[in-house]
């Protein structure tokens, strides 16, 4: 097979390299890209698009669900609620097609040459590709690394049987009875509700004091409470023991050990960089923990090497690696650029959803700022009430001498789609002035982020 | 377990020093065959030096800011093994324009055996007697407040916002405060409003780009006994000729300056007084005649002056004169110039006409024996015998080593460079 030379090789074609990809095209950047599975990666293919659309459908299932009767506040009824969970995934799995071929169409207008196949590196600047006709030889000037992620299983509870990942998880064809979810980070509990939403009788055991550790106590607090309005069980500080015919056995925080009843076992217990199989060894290149090491350009220790996206570290989300994919791709098309970006959005898809930007009190305190935090509840917000959901609230967080934003938090039905406001007044540098002097379209849950920012002003109008 | 001593790569041209501007490891660091170790100045260009092998970093030879030896030890970097892999990759690893780098394996010896110092050029207890220190030292905010546009433009142009003065809300940088610095450089705290005594001082090393400058500048003063010689030039005609030619110009061609109109009366000058075009090797007495005429442009840059060379001027017509130095002068302002388009030139021009002034005493660009500096035109009332006439002048200042080039050699070129401007048809004839 005909070698190919090219000035961009990128490895991988999920959200980081090909956003990469087609940013390179477009500067006119000779670019080939390499993919083993379907274009779009993980967020595509088995995380972010496919959640989303069960956690839509088990929401609206619930919804139907509490009008059956005379029971919604509302006023509307109906006979029954049905779930066809089948039915469900086969439209999850259209609109990821959409998806997928959307990508490669992009791919191609942006004259971005596509090859099939898993690459492994014979040095750092030339690739073998085992394709369906064999093996193709890649030689580029430049090469990004964009290989992503993959779940981690546990020992004793290896991916299997009753024992699934959320990959599994999202292409369930029956909803489980009992269903047991170990790791109650974001992934956990954002398919753990979801299920709950479909009728599952749902466990969540999570080894730390609470569920989705990496947030505040404040923020957590609504989701814990609408997890209970559900009827799912939480166990924290537990930890799995092993797992039998009937179930899984955990031990609790004071050393006890119990059994519970499973039909299913979902792990989430967090990602780790996917490196294997790709000839990385050889190049030796540095790393940071498991992950790749690489400095503010996604340069790896060996030069005209990149990384970028998951297998570079946290936050493993795809717009942090959409952002990079972007940052090398002009980098390489002899652009000055580097990372400098101020905050990377985090968004839980969790009931309600939470949105963290930039700081949180703790952590502005920690760095040695003196903050003013205003925060205003849903529960003041007309646009919440009019949608039967007033829990939760809008954070904001800012220095006291400067009254620059540090960070904007919230929690609440819908919320994420607040963080661009919030990601945008970081990256600009607003002040609370700015926010409190911006209008907020009424009524809408926006309002929540300008009467926040009056809160830590001094005047809130509405509480 | 070996060790290899990784020396002072030869930077060719005849360099036999490098300045370190940046280390990229420091000991007990792993290191990684390709992974870079270090960044040296040479001539104005920077070049990084990768690591030929895999290993730990045991010892560093010398201190950003030092003046290294070619082949002086500039690392030690512990093995595993023999250390046979450094056959590998020595050659195709070094970055362009840098030979192969020097090493050596040393096995089995005990640390401390190799203690060979990297010879700096200037005794290091001259330059260390004062710690710098920058005063005054305030806790520096997170990053600069600035919006994503005005980032990008900065990183576009190679601007620190961290020196770049915020004026909009919470210190926020502006795209005029950017603006701003960029027309006037660092500015002063706005918060200084009062009359008071300023006590600060700010103590900056002087090292890299900056450093390079200064060192050639006093070469060249020490060194080159200057005559300079300012003459007045009646330019109306040769402005009217430019203003035609731009008029006409041709989509692909560049706007004309006066340069590369001066370029050719150089070109057409130096064929006539060859001693004019050449180099003096001071030290081996030996002067040089050059028959290209390889003209260097002093040109600023945002880290400094550089001196980007139109080579071969005398096989280039104006237009192409004209597009090969708006080439390598952007090459120049981008950082991105090759060391070959900022070395090798044989006269130079300065050009300070743009900011006024009547005249200038140029430093000549060493080992060169000529320079010749453009000051600003002026619309000045000349007597033509009968009456006062408005005419477009430009005194042009040059410079000229006097050991080899005498006055009237000097005032001939000039002569004749006046003549030819003065007369711009002549520019065109073939001779």
């Amino acid at each position: 097979m005909k070698e190919i030379i090219c000035k961009l090789l990128v490895i991988g074609a999920g959200p980081g390299g090909y956003t990469c990809a087609i940013r390179a095209g477009q500067l006119g950047v000779d670019t080939v890209i390499v993919e083993a599975e379907r274009a779009g990666g993980t967020c595509l293919n088995i995380g972010c698009i496919p959640s989303k659309a069960l956690i839509h459908a088990a929401e609206e299932y619930d919804n139907v669900s509490h009008m059956v009767g005379l029971s919604s506040p509302l006023g509307i009824s109906v006979e029954s609620a049905g779930l066809d969970l089948a039915r469900t995934v086969a439209w999850k799995d259209g609109i990821v097609a959409r998806l997928n071929s959307g990508v490669l169409a992009l791919l191609a207008r942006a004259k971005v040459k596509i090859v099939h196949g898993r690459a492994r590196f014979r040095d750092g600047k030339t690739v073998e590709v085992e394709t369906e006709t064999g093996i193709q030889t890649i030689r580029a000037q430049a090469v990004v690394i964009a290989t992503g992620s993959e779940p981690v299983d546990l020992p004793g509870l290896a991916f299997g049987g009753s024992v699934m990942s959320s990959t599994e998880a999202l292409s369930l064809t029956a909803v489980p009875k009992k269903l047991v979810v170990v790791g109650a980070g974001y992934i956990g509990v954002e398919l753990g509700t979801a299920f709950a939403k479909m009728g599952s009788k749902v466990t969540f055991v999570e080894a730390r004091e609470q569920i989705l550790p990496q947030y505040d106590r404040d923020l957590v607090a609504p989701v814990a409470k609408r997890l209970t309005a559900l009827g799912v069980r939480v166990l924290n500080s537990t930890k799995v023991k092993g797992l039998t015919d009937d179930g899984l056995v955990i031990k609790d925080a004071a050393g006890e050990e119990h059994r519970l009843a499973a039909d299913k076992v979902l792990v989430a217990v967090g990602r780790r960089p996917r490196t294997k199989g790709l000839g990385l060894d050889e190049l030796d290149l540095d790393r940071a923990g498991p992950f790749l090491r690489i400095d503010e350009h996604c340069r790896t220790s060996m030069r005209g090497v990149y990384a970028i996206g998951d297998l570079t570290g946290e936050p493993m989300l795809a717009h942090r690696a959409m952002a990079q994919g972007e940052l090398v791709a002009e980098i390489v098309a002899g652009k000055r650029r580097s990372w400098d970006k101020r905050s990377i959005p985090a968004v839980c898809f969790t009931d309600p959803e939470i949105v963290a930007v930039g700081l949180s009190p703790d952590e502005a305190r920690a760095q040695g700022f003196d903050i003013r935090v205003g925060q205003f509840p849903f529960s003041a917000n007309g646009r919440a009430m009019t949608v039967s959901r007033d829990d939760g609230f809008v954070r904001v967080v800012a220095r006291a001498d400067s009254n620059l934003v540090l960070g904007v938090q919230a929690v609440g039905f819908a919320v994420s789609e607040l963080s661009a406001a919030f990601s945008l007044a970081i990256e600009m540098g607003a002040r609370l002035e700015d926010i409190a002097a911006t209008i907020h379209a009424h009524p809408t849950r926006s309002e929540g982020f300008q009467e926040a920012a009056m809160k830590a002003l001094g005047h809130a109008l509405h509480i | 377990m070996a060790e290899f001593i990784i020396k002072m790569p030869d930077v060719g041209e005849g360099v036999a020093e490098a300045e370190l501007v940046e280390w990229h490891v420091k000991p007990g660091d792993p290191v990684r065959e390709d992974m870079v170790l270090a960044a040296v100045m040479t001539d104005k260009a920077t070049v990084e030096i990768p690591s030929p092998v895999n290993g730990i970093v045991r010892w560093l030879g010398a201190e950003v800011g030092d003046t290294i030896a070619v082949k002086a030890p500039l690392l030690r970097i512990e093995v595993a093994g023999d250390g046979e892999a450094a056959d590998d990759g020595t050659g195709a690893s070094a970055p362009v324009g840098v030979e192969a780098s020097t090493m050596s394996t040393i096995e089995n010896q005990p640390s401390g055996v190799v203690e060979e110092k990297p010879v700096p050029s200037i005794a290091k207890d001259q330059r260390r007697a004062k710690p710098v220190e920058t005063h005054p030292v305030s806790p520096a905010p997170v990053k600069p407040v600035a919006s994503p546009a005005v980032r990008l433009r900065a990183q576009e142009g190679g601007i620190d916002l961290r020196q770049v003065l915020g004026t909009g809300p919470a210190g926020r940088i502006t795209h005029d405060d950017l603006d701003r610095f960029v027309v006037r450089g660092a500015d002063l705290p706005v918060s200084a409003k009062a009359l008071a005594r300023n006590t600060t001082f700010e103590e900056i090393k002087v090292t890299g780009l900056r450093r390079r400058i200064s060192e050639k500048m006093t070469r060249a003063a020490a060194r080159i006994p200057h005559i300079t010689y300012v003459e007045e030039i009646d330019v109306t005609d040769l402005e009217l000729l430019r203003e035609t030619m731009n008029g006409n110009r041709k989509q692909d061609q560049p706007k004309l300056t006066l340069l590369p109109f001066l370029m050719r009366a150089m070109v057409k000058t130096c064929a006539e007084q060859p001693g004019i075009n050449a180099t003096f090797d001071d030290d081996a007495g030996i002067i040089t005649r050059h028959g290209g005429v390889h003209i260097g442009v002093a040109t600023q840059t945002s880290t400094g002056l550089t001196v980007p060379v139109v080579r071969h001027a005398e096989a280039r017509s104006i237009w192409d004169c004209a597009a090969e130095l708006m080439r390598v002068a952007e090459a120049a302002r981008s950082g991105s110039a090759l060391r070959e388009e900022l070395s090798g030139s044989t006269i130079t021009i300065t050009s300070l006409g743009a900011l006024g002034g009547i005249a200038t005493t140029p430093i000549i660009n060493y080992p060169e024996v000529a320079i010749v500096g453009v000051n600003k035109i002026v619309m000045r009332p000349i007597w033509d015998g009968r009456r006062f006439v408005a005419r477009k002048m430009m005194n042009l200042s040059s410079s000229f080593d006097h050991r080899v080039v005498d006055g009237f050699d000097a005032a001939s070129f000039i002569q004749r460079i006046k003549a030819l401007l003065e007369t711009p048809a002549l520019l065109f004839i073939e001779s």
